[in-house]
């Protein structure tokens, strides 16, 4: 059985206008998916139904053998817990220091009181430090968030996915407001996880380069719809410009080369 | 931009400095207000405070007493101000988008702080002077009821400016929700709510002196009280222990602001 399965997913935000038209794929578990698509394709929304930050409207998320829209609230926790979710502005509390900012990632894990006398275990705030050593900021655990870097501060958002054990990561535009350099990194840090881990990624990107790249697959997103899945070399210029639109593929190019 | 559009503005900023002009001689003139009058006045002013309000020894054996009512004022309103940031952090937190646990608590919340904004202090002391006599508690309230209303407008800005992203994050751990409130939202917004508390209790100790004398507590009731038997030396040394006082305050939460920001 697949990890992830969506069928026919559609959701509209306004009722005549979806943003998402009958998606269906499924994921296996270990695999690095690109999903690509132009502004507005729907990537984000997307991402954000398979653990249901944004309620899922027609169609069926199987996450792990569980339907993602049926679970009551302490279903949908029990799924979140085990779905990492790495954001393009990195949401951490900037003014908290980075370990704690990672430990945050264990609240799934904990009763409500647990969590808000902070009560974490040796055992986590262990691993909390080994990720931070892993991820190569173990130097900055003690900083407020806000004195970090754009690079650093998605590492330590990265950490504190990782820190939730969980089966599969979630990453919306993770590099789309970092520099080449310390998007680089990130990218090279997401594909290292994967293999080392075995966590199943699925990564927002709108530089297709950068997801031939990195990507096992790649899934294409165009208008809310499906438009190219299949093996990263096999995204030939031809899908690339299906995906952007024709007209403008060539300046696109430009514009996406990191 | 052109030179048209630059000569338009210009004829609008004309017109709109004459309208302001008209304007105000049009209301001195319904109200009967006369610009030389009250000129003249202000010298004649001036002399009656300098004849009158002179602190002498007579008014500084007062100042023990003096300084008693006003303690009691300072705490008043510390009193007031913390207890009512206490409850306006809850109503923020369930009025404001970010936080809320569903639209009706939201809207009830939001009106219930509308509603104690919107009615003036001074309203509120007379309604409650009312309802509860003439005591301390009266004073407490008024300040109280006007407080929540302000903080929790202040608070729910601080909570949909600050946490939008890590809240975010949090739900999707798989956090519950009062570990996103107390983990994510509080951290993130407590040095402005503190900031905007500070403000407050300022504030507050300057109209715990109208409410004061309006519902016969504190300083305020002092300050009436030899005010209406013409004892203006003690009116003069109350003002200047009240200006020292929030000077005082001001000083020491500019300090605490400056750490804690």
């Amino acid at each position: 059985m697949s990890l992830l399965e969506v069928n026919g997913l559609t959701k509209s935000y306004q009722p005549g206008n979806p943003i998402l038209k009958d998606v269906s794929f499924s994921v296996e578990a270990g695999e690095f998916i690109a999903v690509i698509g132009p502004s507005g394709a729907g990537k984000s929304t997307m991402l954000r139904c398979l653990n249901r930050m944004v309620d899922i409207g027609e169609g069926q998320v199987l996450f792990d053998g569980r339907d993602v829209g049926a679970q009551n609230k302490k279903g949908l926790r029990d799924v979140r817990k085990n779905i990492g979710m790495v954001f393009q502005h990195y949401n951490l509390v900037p003014r908290l220091t980075v370990i704690e900012n990672v430990l945050h990632g264990r609240f799934g894990y904990k009763s409500t009181l647990q969590g808000v006398l902070g009560r974490f275990t040796e055992e986590e705030k262990r691993k909390a430090f080994d990720l931070l050593g892993k991820l190569g900021i173990a130097e900055h655990a003690y900083k407020r968030c806000d004195q970090l870097s754009g690079g650093q501060q998605q590492r330590v958002g990265i950490c504190r996915a990782l820190i939730q054990d969980p089966k599969i990561i979630l990453c919306d535009e993770p590099i789309a407001s970092l520099d080449p350099n310390s998007s680089r990194i990130i990218m090279d840090h997401l594909k290292t996880i994967s293999i080392e881990f075995g966590i199943t990624c699925i990564v927002n990107l709108h530089q297709v380069d950068v997801a031939k790249d990195y990507a096992n697959r790649i899934i294409g997103l165009r208008k809310g719809e499906v438009v190219f899945d299949g093996p990263s070399p096999l995204l030939s210029q031809r899908f690339t410009d299906e995906i952007y639109g024709m007209k403008t593929a060539v300046e696109m190019r430009e514009l996406i080369t990191v | 931009m052109n030179e048209t559009v630059l000569k338009k503005r210009k004829f609008h900023m004309t017109l709109l400095f004459l309208g302001a002009i008209l304007l105000t001689w049009l209301s001195a003139w319904v109200t009967d207000y006369g610009f030389a009058s009250s000129l003249e006045a202000v010298p004649g002013a001036m002399m009656w405070m300098a004849s009158n309000l002179l602190v002498d020894g007579e008014a500084l054996v007062k100042l023990p007493d003096i300084m008693g009512k006003l303690l009691e004022t300072v705490f008043m309103s510390i009193a007031a101000t913390t207890i009512a940031a206490a409850l306006s952090l809850f109503l923020a937190i369930m009025g404001s988008k970010t936080t809320m646990v569903n639209r009706p608590i939201g809207a009830v919340s939001r009106f219930v702080a509308s509603l104690s904004r919107n009615i003036p202090v001074v309203a509120w002391s007379l309604i409650l002077l009312l309802s509860f006599g003439q005591n301390s508690v009266t004073g407490f309230l008024a300040l109280f009821v006007g407080t929540v209303g302000f903080l929790t407008r202040a608070f729910i800005e601080t909570i949909d400016e600050a946490a939008l992203g890590s809240v975010e994050a949090l739900r999707s751990t798989g956090a519950t929700y009062w570990q996103i409130v107390t983990k994510a939202v509080v951290p993130q917004g407590l040095p402005q709510m503190v900031s905007w508390v500070l403000f407050m209790i300022e504030t507050n100790i300057r109209s715990a002196t109208l409410v004061g004398i309006l519902t016969g507590t504190g300083i305020g009731y002092m300050f009436d009280m030899y005010y209406k038997t013409m004892n203006y030396g003690v009116v003069a040394l109350i003002t200047i222990t009240i200006v020292l006082t929030v000077i005082v305050i001001e000083l020491l939460s500019t300090r605490i602001r400056k750490v804690i920001l």
